[in-house]
């Protein structure tokens, strides 16, 4: 760990943001309900850099679940500009997205989504087979990322027989392996028991302080605290942007 | 391209693991793919054993053999017009072969009379009944399609003299001197002894009606001492020289018939000039008939099968919507979920196919083994054929559903509970 940063007043380390990995400006998503117009987002801009530990937070119905699919690049906005990496990704095709989302994207979902009938290996391994690697690389680079989450054992393991927080680091394993631009949480500790959530967050600080770029999307006050910065999103617009007190 | 091939075999994997995964329903699901293919094949299988029969039998007429008769094979609406033919005589045969041999180049090589008639023979307390006796002359010897499994066909002074020797068929030869040998063994036929001076190898029934096996050959004139030539009971087979040249030595044949029969010019023949052609003609419109019916209704049952795998694909992608918003948010692409739930179709009908496949295999090992009298064929080109058809049943039956996995939202799929 890097001894040159100063820890902050709580006695955390924050470090020197980066260059910008995502810029966007002025981002609106209407969705039809049926006959009704529903204004999901009304124009958000943010810029997040590299080494950032963001959390996005927000009631639900704040839009906070668009923006998120809007950055993990799962959706496109209606009008307004989003750069990743300076790369324009508003007007991208289904296929050039997933490419992104497979190179630059690590998802962690809340209900952590891991094939059940596929060992851990194998699930770590999936990123990595749409990125077009061959067998044995797949294979040394999941073992490693698996081994940074602690879970070396038990990689054999599948799901049914890892507890909650194991296959939550499973899932964070599989953020990891392709070595992405961001790892964009979705409500890491929703479906944790607080002991081990506490554990999981204690994971994101870590793999911040290694320098990865984190989103983490939620809407406990206590998970966002663990962020350096905090953009609060109402009714489909930023309500705040600031650092995590 | 390698890319390409790079999913293909990442697909293959993932669609084996799905298989393995779930068992019952993969076996149940191939189970409609096995049944069409069994049938399919099943019906291929006899139809080209039906063709292949027919051939034997056709090449049991010999395919250098013109038939002299008074009724053209076949059916015929005005039978009336055949009924007063006049007979076809052993002297006519004599006559014709004098024609022939005064034709330069003469694409006709030699005519033999045949007259037939049913009767037993018998050896001592054994009797085989229902036999086809022919009486015909040495010369047949040189247009017969068939080897002698012992002795000799009879020569031209025992047929001239009307010696009293026969030539028994396989199967005659076979009862009444069971495990040993027929040759100068006497036989009674209508009473009358006669020395058996040869056995013909087994052919086969022709079209499974009547055996070619069952008959006896014996002199025309032995014949004729003991049962006489009726009228209309004679034919004349003719052999040409080139059988490339048919339909020309045919036409020689009735132009050389019309002159032993003094035909005068206007007149319509009063014989007809019959060849295996004419079988064929005959039977091919049947014989495709068979085929199509025969594959239509097959053809249902694995389109049964295919809808059988659609559904199961369909059911497939519906359950597995989050895996593939999953598999989408990690980055596959539309065509890697496409091909997943393609291959996975594929496959399962891959699998029916072979078990199917290797089903007739042993259902024709069978039949050929206890029933060799039933015309199977399993041939290279089944095996390549069935499994282009499964292949062919997965893709078009889990087309549709992996069109509709591809397209997904990744949002609306990640959503999916």
């Amino acid at each position: 760990m890097s001894n040159s940063l100063a820890p902050d007043f709580t006695g955390r380390i924050t470090r020197p943001a980066g260059p910008i990995v995502i810029d966007i400006a002025g981002v609106t998503k209407l969705y039809k309900m049926g006959e009704e117009i529903i204004h999901a987002l009304r124009g958000v801009s943010v810029e997040i850099r590299r080494n950032e530990y963001l959390a996005i937070m927000g009631p639900s119905g704040s839009g906070k679940s668009t923006l998120m699919n809007m950055l993990g690049c799962l959706d496109t906005p209606t009008a307004g500009r989003y750069e990743f990496t300076g790369k324009n990704v508003a007007h991208m095709e289904d296929d050039e997205l997933a490419d992104i989302r497979n190179r630059e994207i690590g998802f962690v979902f809340q209900t952590f989504n891991l094939l059940p009938r596929s060992t851990a290996l194998a699930n770590v391994e999936l990123p990595l087979i749409y990125a077009g690697l061959p067998p044995s690389v797949r294979r040394e680079r999941a073992t490693q990322a698996l081994q940074s989450v602690g879970l070396g054992e038990r990689m054999l393991h599948k799901p049914n027989e890892l507890s909650g927080g194991q296959r939550q680091r499973v899932a964070i394993a599989r953020a990891l392996v392709n070595n992405p631009s961001i790892i964009l949480a979705d409500e890491p500790t929703g479906n944790l028991d607080s002991k081990t959530g506490v554990e999981i967050m204690a994971l994101f600080e870590q793999l911040y302080e290694l320098g990865n770029t984190i989103i983490v999307v939620t809407h406990e006050e206590d998970i966002a605290r663990h962020a350096r910065r905090i953009v609060r999103l109402r009714d489909g617009l930023i309500e705040s942007d600031g650092p995590a007190l | 391209m390698a890319r390409l091939l790079y999913e293909l075999t990442e697909s293959f994997r993932i669609a084996f693991a799905q298989i393995r995964a779930n068992k019952m329903r993969s076996a149940l699901t191939a189970l409609g793919v096995i049944i069409g293919i069994v049938a399919v094949t099943l019906m291929g299988t006899a139809i080209r054993g039906i063709d292949i029969g027919f051939e034997r039998s056709l090449a049991m007429l010999g395919d250098d053999v013109l038939y002299v008769q008074k009724w053209p094979w076949g059916n015929v609406e005005d039978w009336w017009n055949y009924q007063n033919r006049p007979p076809l005589l052993i002297e006519q045969c004599e006559a014709l072969n004098r024609v022939i041999a005064s034709t330069p180049n003469s694409l006709l090589e030699v005519a033999v009379p045949m007259a037939q008639r049913g009767s037993a023979v018998k050896v001592g307390e054994n009797q085989v009944s229902g036999i086809a006796i022919f009486g015909t002359t040495a010369d047949y010897s040189r247009l017969m399609s068939v080897d002698f499994q012992e002795g000799r066909f009879f020569n031209e002074t025992e047929s001239t003299a009307g010696r009293q020797v026969c030539v028994l068929g396989g199967d005659v030869g076979e009862a009444l001197f069971p495990g040993r040998s027929a040759l100068d063994q006497t036989v009674l036929i209508k009473g009358q002894p006669f020395t058996v001076i040869g056995v013909l190898a087994k052919q086969g029934s022709f079209l499974g009606l009547f055996s070619f096996d069952a008959q006896v050959l014996m002199p025309i004139n032995a014949f004729r001492k003991y049962y006489g030539i009726r009228n209309g009971g004679t034919s004349l087979r003719v052999k040409v020289t080139d059988k490339t040249r048919l339909i020309e030595a045919s036409d020689e044949l009735i132009g050389a018939m019309r002159r032993v029969r003094s035909q005068l010019p206007g007149e319509r023949d009063n014989f007809s000039i019959n060849q295996q052609q004419a079988f064929k003609e005959q039977l091919d419109p049947v014989k495709s008939g068979i085929a199509l019916a025969g594959l239509f209704i097959t053809g249902l049952s694995l389109f049964v099968g295919a809808i059988g795998i659609m559904n199961i694909t369909f059911v497939s992608v519906k359950e597995r919507t989050k895996e593939i918003g999953t598999r989408k948010a990690l980055g596959a692409r539309r065509r890697t979920i496409l091909l997943q739930f393609l291959i996975e179709a594929v496959s399962i009908c891959l699998i029916g196919g072979l078990i199917g496949l290797s089903f007739t295999y042993a259902v024709c090992l069978f039949l050929e083994h206890y029933v060799p009298s039933l015309p199977v064929e399993f041939s290279a080109n089944l095996v390549v054929v069935s499994m282009g058809v499964s292949v062919a049943t997965g893709i078009l039956s889990g087309f549709m559903p992996a069109w509709g996995a591809s397209r997904l939202d990744p949002v609306v799929a990640l959503r999916y509970e």
